[in-house]
């Protein structure tokens, strides 16, 4: 039974989420009626299937969707757009090709006037974290894919925000530098006890890192199920071979299991229907 | 391409400069034979060697310089009309979209209408100045960077954009730190296009109105009928060119120094 932390205890809550959208097919609830609570700290993922709506989640918390019912707040401030206290990490490649890693990362310091000495050394600090000193005055063209999301995941940190939230950050990646990466993380979020929300639909990744596990239903998305994950901390990847690891992950798939089996049947209606549209 | 590969030199001691030299030696070896074994007439192509030869005349006699100078200046006027006025069309034509679906099928019409046959029209509006000159390849330039900035901005990817709004930037943040230097790449591709359009212009229209520049050389020699004199001057026109490319691909380098 998942531990529900009450609306005093939590830094972020999404009260009744429902997000629709109109279609050429008619109008779709991508998701419906979603709430959850986050407590300072905490390392909180949301899966589901492909098209249940995490992505939308991901967008209506960071304040990028507006058109959407139910209200967010971080520490008891309803926000309505995005809010300086979420730093994102987007799925998609989003380092700035034209700055080097240092510039990359010093990018949200310069927003706020920081003077450029001072800029240079937090960020380099940052650059640390992520373990990519040495690659100060690189570009990202000159990085491979995981070094890269590194450099957007000290970016966001160098904004110091209070909720890190991410949206598949490493679904670009092979599995063995995802869960190399997924050490990195959790290091970093230990090491600044850094509140962390991660969508995803890769059950391994979330179980290695997070204290609970949002489940999500296919199409409308809703909370299926919010489970808590007791293995100990400080955790890395060899925990993925531990017996307790192995039966969180068969918990959680077969909670999922019927969700992506729906996606999978509605995905091939889809193709049927419309053949022209079926990638 | 990954930067890795496009850094990738060639074959080892071979650098790409040196190729380039040796092919035009090539090219030009090739032509003197030909010409020389009269596979081409003397009296349509000279022989390379009778243009080089001819260089220290043009350059004394014709002061080719004062031409040079002047063509070079027209150019870069022109060049720096287009580069202000054609990225902010383009940005103000991104930015308005009643403007964008209004205009833009016209400015991709002018690209294509041959500008260089209006020159009656602005020597009437300008008077035989060098201003006729630059305004001709200004006009005839415009539409290739115009279009080429708007491609930019439009390509600009969209996680990019996010970014620059979970860091809560105002519109003026976004534009310059992000869409601009984004389509940039894009936006050079548009100023080159339109340099080379201006130059053709400039040149086409100094012929024309016999306004000097090398425009004006090429058709005083070619009048005269001395063949050689008219290709070495062409050989200063591609040396505009070529100085303005260099330019170009430093200036591109210095903005966005690796993709």
């Amino acid at each position: 039974m998942a531990s529900v932390p009450s609306v005093n205890d939590a830094i972020l809550v999404a009260d009744d989420i429902v997000v629709r959208f109109e279609t050429p097919e008619g109008a779709i609830t991508a998701v419906d009626n979603v709430s959850l609570k986050v407590r300072p700290g905490e390392f909180l993922s949301v899966i589901g299937p492909s098209g249940c709506g995490k992505s939308t989640l991901f967008n209506v918390i960071g304040g990028l969707l507006a058109e959407h019912q139910g209200v967010v707040t971080v520490a008891g401030e309803t926000i309505s757009g995005p809010h300086k206290s979420i730093g994102m990490v987007f799925q998609e490649e989003s380092t700035f090709p034209w700055r080097t890693v240092t510039d990359n990362v010093g990018f949200p310091l310069e927003l706020v006037g920081m003077p450029k000495a001072q800029r240079i050394e937090r960020a380099r600090h940052f650059i640390r974290m992520v373990g990519l000193d040495g690659f100060e005055n690189r570009y990202p063209g000159e990085l491979s894919g995981g070094m890269r999301q590194r450099v957007s995941l000290a970016r966001t940190l160098a904004s110091e925000p209070k909720i890190l939230l991410m949206d598949e950050p490493f679904a670009a990646l092979d599995e063995q530098t995802r869960l190399l990466l997924g050490d990195k993380v959790l290091q970093i979020q230990q090491q600044l006890k850094q509140t962390t929300l991660l969508i995803t639909h890769n059950i391994t990744e979330a179980v290695q890192m997070s204290d609970r596990i949002l489940v999500m239903t296919y199409r409308p998305g809703k909370v299926k199920r919010i489970v808590d994950i007791n293995l100990p901390r400080p955790r890395t990847s060899e925990i993925v071979g531990s017996e307790a690891f192995g039966r969180y992950v068969a918990q959680i798939w077969s909670d999922l299991r019927e969700e992506a089996s729906r996606g999978m049947q509605d995905e091939e209606k889809h193709a049927l229907e419309h053949p022209s549209t079926a990638s | 391409m990954t930067i890795a590969a496009a850094r990738q030199p060639g074959p080892r001691f071979v650098p790409p400069a040196l190729v380039g030299m040796a092919t035009l030696l090539v090219v030009l070896l090739i032509m003197e034979l030909l010409i020389q074994l009269n596979f081409i007439s003397r009296f349509i192509v000279p022989p390379p060697s009778e243009i080089v030869g001819s260089f220290g005349r043009v350059i004394v006699e014709e002061h080719v310089f004062t031409r040079f100078l002047l063509t070079l200046g027209e150019c870069l006027t022109a060049g720096v009309m287009l580069t202000v006025f054609g990225i902010a069309g383009g940005v103000l034509m991104h930015r308005i979209k009643l403007l964008q679906q209004a205009c833009e099928t016209w400015v991709a019409a002018m690209a294509a209408a041959p500008l260089v046959l209006a020159y009656p029209l602005f020597m009437v509006i300008f008077g035989r100045n060098a201003w006729t000159i630059i305004m001709m390849g200004f006009f005839a330039a415009l539409p290739p960077v115009i279009l080429k900035t708007i491609e930019g901005m439009a390509s600009t990817r969209k996680v990019l954009v996010n970014v620059g709004r979970s860091f809560n930037l105002t519109p003026t943040q976004q534009f310059w730190k992000i869409m601009f230097p984004a389509a940039l790449p894009t936006i050079f591709v548009g100023v080159r296009l339109g340099l080379i359009f201006a130059l053709i212009n400039i040149v086409g229209v100094e012929f024309l109105i016999n306004y000097g520049g090398l425009g004006q050389l090429i058709n005083d020699l070619a009048e005269r009928y001395d063949l050689a004199g008219t290709y070495a001057a062409i050989c200063f026109v591609i040396l505009v060119s070529v100085l303005f490319f260099m330019t170009l691909e430093k200036a591109e380098r210095w903005l966005r120094p690796i993709d």
